[in-house]
């Protein structure tokens, strides 16, 4: 079984993004940028399931720009066997993004589709479902336990009141969120080995998907911040003005 | 036009956050109906009925809708949607797990976790960890859209006059089956809905240290939350987990016990009333969101917190 993983290059988690100056997009210059967090989980996990041999080949996608070459070549060096790139400045909503994916599944004929559950730039929690939804296949997200079991998929999710256990037909998309495993660290020889592995570069007219946005920012802003609060001496300070001055217990 | 409200619920009770849901679908132009998608539910029928300002509750009772799956849910949905301007759902698990796939299906992009109504096309959303506020247009026929609960203050659960309609049911997808499910029992409040909330981070050291943020939130009637740190420390289940991909709240009262405030645990509590940090690191960067900072060590302070709230 041929395992497709979708990997996004976004900014680095540690960074806090700021609005530009007139609120016309996100501050990304000179920005630490890094794959997706949640994406990396996807890597971890199809290799995961090519070392327990219940996966063939490993092939990563990511969509953007010609500096999303970079990612991929993470996704390869932790264990990915080939990379596509879909390159475009353009900006790609995570619609767009879905159907992309989705002619990229129709040439590469996958039996599993992993992606991150999210990226934490735009925060959509969309792609995932989106490309299911257009592949008529089943989903399985917020996954933290992945097992094929023969034509099927047991998926346990990551439920609001605790976690769930699906079964899925195969093939199936599955999103993952953040127990599903930890990511390996990158060695530097698999770096090396990584610049040796296959890379194509399609475009979305190659595709034949429109890309154009649905979605129009008008304006972004920073949230109010909050006042500046006062350090208490100790608990009965703290009680106090819970009490007194907050009035909240 | 007509938005659809998707209701959340267990085929028994209706869940709070259909109403904030409700409450955002409001501030639209053209009012509201819900549907009450599940197996059996005709008390959530009569209780969604009763939502102030509902126009039709429409229900599709039958097995396959049971769980909610997306794969079964989301036909339905596009089968009556041409008929609504908006659909809306609270950024549940179960809303953010099928809203995406009705808006694919239906080839409309997504408003995903909108705080804000600016217009019948225009809503606010927050991006990046809630560090940017995005004001986003819509120009699909249909506005696709999840509701961060906390944004909207619940509408009247009781007071409206919902007309019942049964709705045709779609076959089951076949292509997903729900197993089991194992949910976190407490009588402590939910955390999505709590007044007043005690979350550990990892320096709480160990799941049997939690006894001691578990009994400041007894005393103070509240529920328990955690940072990631904990939450994948194995300290506490996945579901107690507070930030940018866990669960966003906004209670009247949070209180941060040896959490360090990274930006994604921020991106979930920042909006709470009235913040207490209580941390032994005084450049932790919980305490420049904290209306009220301790610094100490919380194996101390906490004890004797509650010592002084049981006086």
């Amino acid at each position: 079984m041929k395992i497709l993983v979708a990997v996004k290059r976004a900014i680095d988690y540690n960074v806090k993004a700021r609005p530009k100056a007139d609120g016309s997009g996100v501050e990304l210059a000179n920005v630490k940028m890094a794959m997706n967090p949640f994406d990396e989980i996807a890597v971890e996990e199809a290799i995961r399931l090519q070392e327990a041999g219940k996966a063939g080949e490993i092939v990563a996608v990511s969509i953007g720009p010609a500096a999303s070459q970079e990612t991929l070549r993470t996704a390869m060096a932790m264990g990915a066997d080939r990379g596509v790139l879909v390159q475009t400045d353009d900006e790609v909503q995570p619609l767009a993004v879905a159907k992309l994916l989705k002619a990229i599944v129709e040439r590469e004929q996958p039996g599993m589709v992993i992606l991150g559950k999210q990226a934490i730039d735009d925060d959509s929690n969309q792609t995932g479902q989106m490309l299911a939804g257009l592949l008529g296949w089943a989903q399985g997200t917020f996954a933290c336990n992945v097992a094929p079991e023969g034509d099927s998929l047991a998926v346990k999710r990551e439920v609001d009141g605790g976690l769930q256990s699906i079964k899925l037909k195969m093939p199936a998309v599955v999103t993952a969120d953040l127990r599903l495993n930890e990511p390996r660290y990158v060695k530097l020889p698999n770096i090396m080995k990584a610049k040796k592995k296959p890379l194509d570069t399609l475009t979305p007219a190659e595709l034949g998907v429109d890309i154009t946005p649905r979605l129009k920012l008008l304006k972004v802003a920073e949230p109010p911040a909050r006042a500046g609060g006062v350090k208490v001496a100790d608990v009965q300070e703290l009680v106090a003005k819970l009490r007194n001055e907050a009035k909240v217990i | 036009m007509t938005a659809l409200v998707i209701a959340e619920h267990n085929n028994q009770i209706l869940n709070a956050a259909t109403l904030n849901a409700a409450a955002a679908a409001a501030r639209l132009s053209g009012g509201f109906d819900v549907l009450v998608a599940g197996h059996n539910c005709g008390a959530v029928a009569t209780q969604a009925a009763a939502i102030a300002g509902v126009g039709k509750v429409l229900v599709a009772d039958a097995a396959q809708y049971a769980h909610a799956l997306a794969e079964n849910l989301a036909p339905l949905v596009v089968s009556i949607a041409g008929g609504y301007s908006h659909l809306l759902t609270a950024s549940t698990a179960n809303g953010k797990n099928a809203m995406p796939r009705i808006a694919a299906m239906l080839d409309v992009a997504q408003l995903s976790d909108i705080i804000g109504v600016v217009s019948d096309d225009t809503f606010v959303r927050p991006i990046y960890a809630g560090n940017v506020l995005a004001t986003v247009q819509s120009t699909d026929r249909i506005k696709a859209i999840t509701v961060r609960t906390t944004g909207f203050d619940a509408i009247a659960a009781t007071g409206g006059t919902g007309t019942i309609e049964n709705i045709a049911v779609q076959a089951d997808a076949g292509l997903s089956t729900f197993v089991s499910e194992e949910l976190t029992k407490s009588s402590r409040p939910e955390l999505a809905a709590a007044d007043i909330i005690v979350s550990g981070g990892r320096g709480v050291g160990s799941a049997e240290n939690f006894a001691i943020i578990e009994k400041l939130a007894d005393l103070l009637g509240a529920a328990v939350g955690a940072s990631r740190a904990a939450v994948d420390a194995g300290y506490v289940p996945n579901d107690y987990q507070v930030g940018q991909t866990g669960k966003c709240v906004a209670p009247t009262l949070y209180v941060a016990v040896g959490i360090s405030g990274a930006i994604q645990h921020l991106a979930g509590m920042k909006d709470s009333k009235v913040i207490v940090a209580i941390n032994k690191d005084e450049e932790a960067p919980i305490f420049q969101v904290a209306d009220y900072g301790l610094v100490g060590d919380l194996f101390k302070e906490v004890p004797a917190l509650c010592e002084a709230l049981a006086k």
